[in-house]
């Protein structure tokens, strides 16, 4: 009753405050709305509570192929791309496997010094780029190697990048898997982790001030999520609203640390609403659900002018790179398990049922992509290495005098003593 | 980081003070215009955002609040926000976002609110804006100018009283510009901006406010000063005085107190500190035979041991008559008390007892 009464008086004098407040000034009706600058929308609660994120339903992951490689019944307007383009994904995907075997073994036997698998995550790769359009701008971190060759970059090119031999685009100044083509959109790859992010929100602001209907894809592990410049990029790209998609290949370990450890939140996705950016999270292990993701993510970041952060969840089934042995941290069984949802072998199956592919499609194609792998690899380790003048080049636009002084004192030097040096 | 510092204005009296002194020094004065550094860069801006459309400015309280020290004074009210662009305070955020910006065709200027919270964005800075053009050989570009004030102010202690000027130019990729006055300060920024390559441009909080003469080209829209050239302020047969920023002040009056004990130091305005002209000291030192270089910063591997170096590695070796001398700041961070931050930054009679010295005076 009495508390009932001192409600009631409350409301009236509210009603009553708000009536004189409006009258007296239109202006300030709106003053208990705005009050606070940080948030959007007021809305005060008189129960004190906790909000504990654990108790939160989790983002749900969008597949449309199940592990059968069957459509599941549920998916309603989704876009299936035409046969040659199914075929042309199929391939790329088997492409970038084989490749991964040659030049993973190349490193092995002491032939080029350093190498990174893709092994696992050939859908979320694959399925990314064929969503996209040619001209948007690709800023990768360093297993996205099938997003080049799916944009025509070919296996040559790439075997001279990790040969740095003559032909090397890069002429040989940066280590191997460091791709970078501006043919194909695809920004020379950076090493140092996750400084790619606010580069590629910059580029998006960049085409956001040109008009040129592009927009910027910056690949990223959920490791590389726990970088300062993680926060900094959604942040940015958010409060400049720029043209983005954050793709996020959560592949369960960032080199040997597994992702819970990584964080204690609900995947990358769960960072989206913090920083008021729009997410989708989808099965990174089927291409389909990926390329119909980035078909719509890039509508709405093109459409709205804002970021969009894309969670694909996947599974690394390769060691990191040619430093590492995951054994040493995770077990063969688990390894085993997913073998099992290999991506690559669940698309197999959709193509199959629909005619588009069998096994003698599949061994043809694999003896040609090995056979003309191999001869790549043979021209790409026996090509001169670039020319010495290289080293001088590029440090600026123009050569400075300090360089200019130590090419041309070089130049003596091997000219005075040519037998001990290749002319080439 | 936000930290403003608020930068106090010369009051009048030393201004007039300031002005006098000059007008003593120098018989074209009169019959020139005065501008101040904070103004030649501000207006360097101007110009260079008027000429080119891709140019814009992002930083911490650049826009609406006409940057931290005012250098980008009424540029938002005229260019907009899309080309004058407060961000969220993270350096780490807007350098990268400017490194981006440069490879997708833009031409940033990224101003720091001290060079000391660069360190924050140090990895884009070097990693990516410096190495980004040779690791592509030649195929990704990243034209853009990292400015913002460097070195001890007054009173701010160590946080914020560091010189980043050897930092900077220990790394190839980067062009590194320390200016002194007005001309330099416009000059040097329009031709950074101009610049094809990342530039670190390197100011002087105390410099800002300062007036110093200058001539209807320096006004001229068109007007640059080439990146990697010294300036000789002063000419003298004596002995050879290198410096930039504050130095080249500090080493101008030590000139000026020699000068009066029959001592004629020649004063270089290094302006550049990479690409180092170390033709123009050579020339000087086969001429005075003796060489005092000045700075700001601290003596381990600084920008006066490698101008040493290279005078070793020179003819210039030869003519000396003594050894170099580096007159720099203390070997300690900068302390805030005022007697000790006096005592841990050169001064004028550092530089007249090192110079006396040397010349066995």
């Amino acid at each position: 009753m009495f508390s009932a009464e001192i409600t009631l008086k409350r409301l009236i004098n509210i009603k009553l405050f708000k009536k004189q407040y409006m009258l007296s000034s239109t202006i300030s009706s709106n003053i208990e709305e705005s009050v606070f600058k940080g948030i959007n929308k007021i809305n005060y609660t008189s129960s004190l509570g906790i909000n504990e994120p654990s108790l939160n339903s989790p983002v749900p992951i969008f597949r449309i192929l199940n592990d059968t490689g069957d459509i599941s019944n549920n998916c309603k307007s989704i876009i299936i791309p035409g046969n040659n383009e199914l075929i042309k994904m199929y391939k790329s995907m088997v492409l970038l496997s084989i490749m991964d075997k040659i030049l993973y073994e190349s490193q092995r036997q002491g032939r080029i010094s350093f190498y990174m698998t893709n092994e696992g995550e050939e859908a979320a790769q694959i399925g990314s780029v064929a969503g996209l359009h040619a001209n948007d701008l690709v800023y990768a971190q360093y297993r996205e190697a099938g997003v080049l060759l799916f944009r025509g970059y070919t296996p040559e090119e790439l075997m001279n990048q990790c040969f740095g031999n003559v032909d090397d685009l890069g002429k040989g100044k940066q280590m191997p898997v460091h791709y970078g083509s501006k043919n194909h959109n695809f920004v020379t790859l950076s090493s140092p982790l996750t400084t790619q992010l606010p580069q590629a929100v910059g580029s998006a602001y960049s085409f956001k001030r040109f008009e040129n209907n592009r927009c910027t894809i910056v690949y990223f592990g959920e490791g590389a999520a726990s970088e300062g410049d993680a926060h900094a990029a959604f942040n940015f790209a958010s409060t400049l609203d720029c043209p983005i998609i954050f793709f996020c290949r959560n592949n369960g370990y960032a080199i040997s640390t597994p992702a819970n450890e990584q964080y204690r939140g609900d995947g990358i996705v769960s960072r989206g609403p913090g920083y008021g950016i729009a997410t989708i999270r989808v099965d990174g292990n089927d291409i389909l659900a990926v390329y119909n993701a980035i078909i719509k993510a890039r509508e709405y970041v093109m459409n709205n002018t804002r970021p969009l952060i894309l969670e694909a969840m996947t599974y690394r089934r390769g060691h990191h790179s040619t430093s590492d042995d995951s054994t040493a941290y995770r077990s063969k069984d688990e390894i085993k398990q997913w073998s099992n949802k290999n991506p690559i072998t669940r698309f197999k199956r959709l193509l199959e049922k629909n005619n588009l592919w069998n096994d003698q499609n599949e061994v043809d194609y694999a003896n040609e992509t090995k056979k003309q792998l191999m001869q790549s690899f043979t021209i790409a380790s026996k090509k001169n290495k670039p020319n010495w003048r290289e080293m001088f080049n590029d440090v600026y636009h123009e050569i400075p005098d300090n360089l200019l002084e130590q090419m041309n004192s070089l130049e003596d030097h091997m000219s005075k003593y040519s037998d001990h040096y290749s002319t080439e | 980081m936000a930290f403003t510092i608020s930068f106090h204005k010369p009051s009048a009296l030393t201004n007039t003070v300031k002005i006098l002194k000059r007008s003593l020094n120098t018989t074209r004065v009169l019959a020139n215009k005065q501008m101040t550094v904070r103004d030649a860069l501000n207006s360097a801006m101007d110009d260079e955002m008027e000429r080119d459309e891709r140019v814009f400015i992002l930083g911490e309280e650049v826009a609406m609040y006409d940057g931290a020290y005012k250098v980008s004074r009424g540029l938002y009210k005229k260019y907009g926000e899309k080309r004058v662009i407060d961000t969220p305070i993270t350096e780490i955020g807007f350098a990268g976002i400017a490194v981006g910006a440069a490879m997708a065709g833009l031409r940033p200027i990224c101003e720091f609110m001290t060079f000391n919270f660069s360190l924050q964005a140090i990895d884009h800075v070097i990693n990516s804006a410096a190495k980004t053009f040779y690791m592509s050989a030649g195929l990704v570009n990243v034209p853009i100018v990292f400015r913002g004030p460097n070195g001890a102010a007054a009173g701010v202690a160590a946080q914020h009283s560091q010189c980043f000027g050897a930092w900077y130019s220990q790394c190839p990729g980067l062009k590194v510009i320390s200016p002194y006055n007005s001309e330099d300060a416009r000059g040097l920024l329009k031709a950074a901006i101009r610049d094809p390559d990342p530039v670190v441009f390197l100011e002087n909080e105390l410099l800002y406010g300062n007036q110093y003469p200058i001539t209807d080209e320096v006004l001229d829209k068109d007007f640059v000063l080439p990146i990697g050239k010294a300036k000789i302020e002063r000419k003298g047969d004596h002995i050879t005085f290198v410096a930039h920023s504050k130095g080249v002040e500090l080493a101008l009056d030590a000139a000026k107190e020699l000068s009066s004990v029959g001592i004629e130091a020649e004063v270089i305005n290094l302006r550049s500190l990479r690409p180092l002209d170390i033709n123009t000291i050579i020339q000087s030192v086969v001429r005075t035979n003796h060489i005092i270089s000045i700075e700001q910063g601290w003596p381990y591997a600084g920008i006066g041991s490698e101008i040493s170096a290279q005078i070793m590695e020179s003819e210039a070796f030869y003519h000396l008559d003594a050894p170099v001398i580096r007159v720099t700041g203390a070997d300690v961070p900068m302390p805030y008390t005022k007697s000790l931050e006096i005592a841990a930054l050169p001064q004028i009679n550092n530089i007249v007892d090192a110079a006396k010295k040397l010349l066995g005076v």
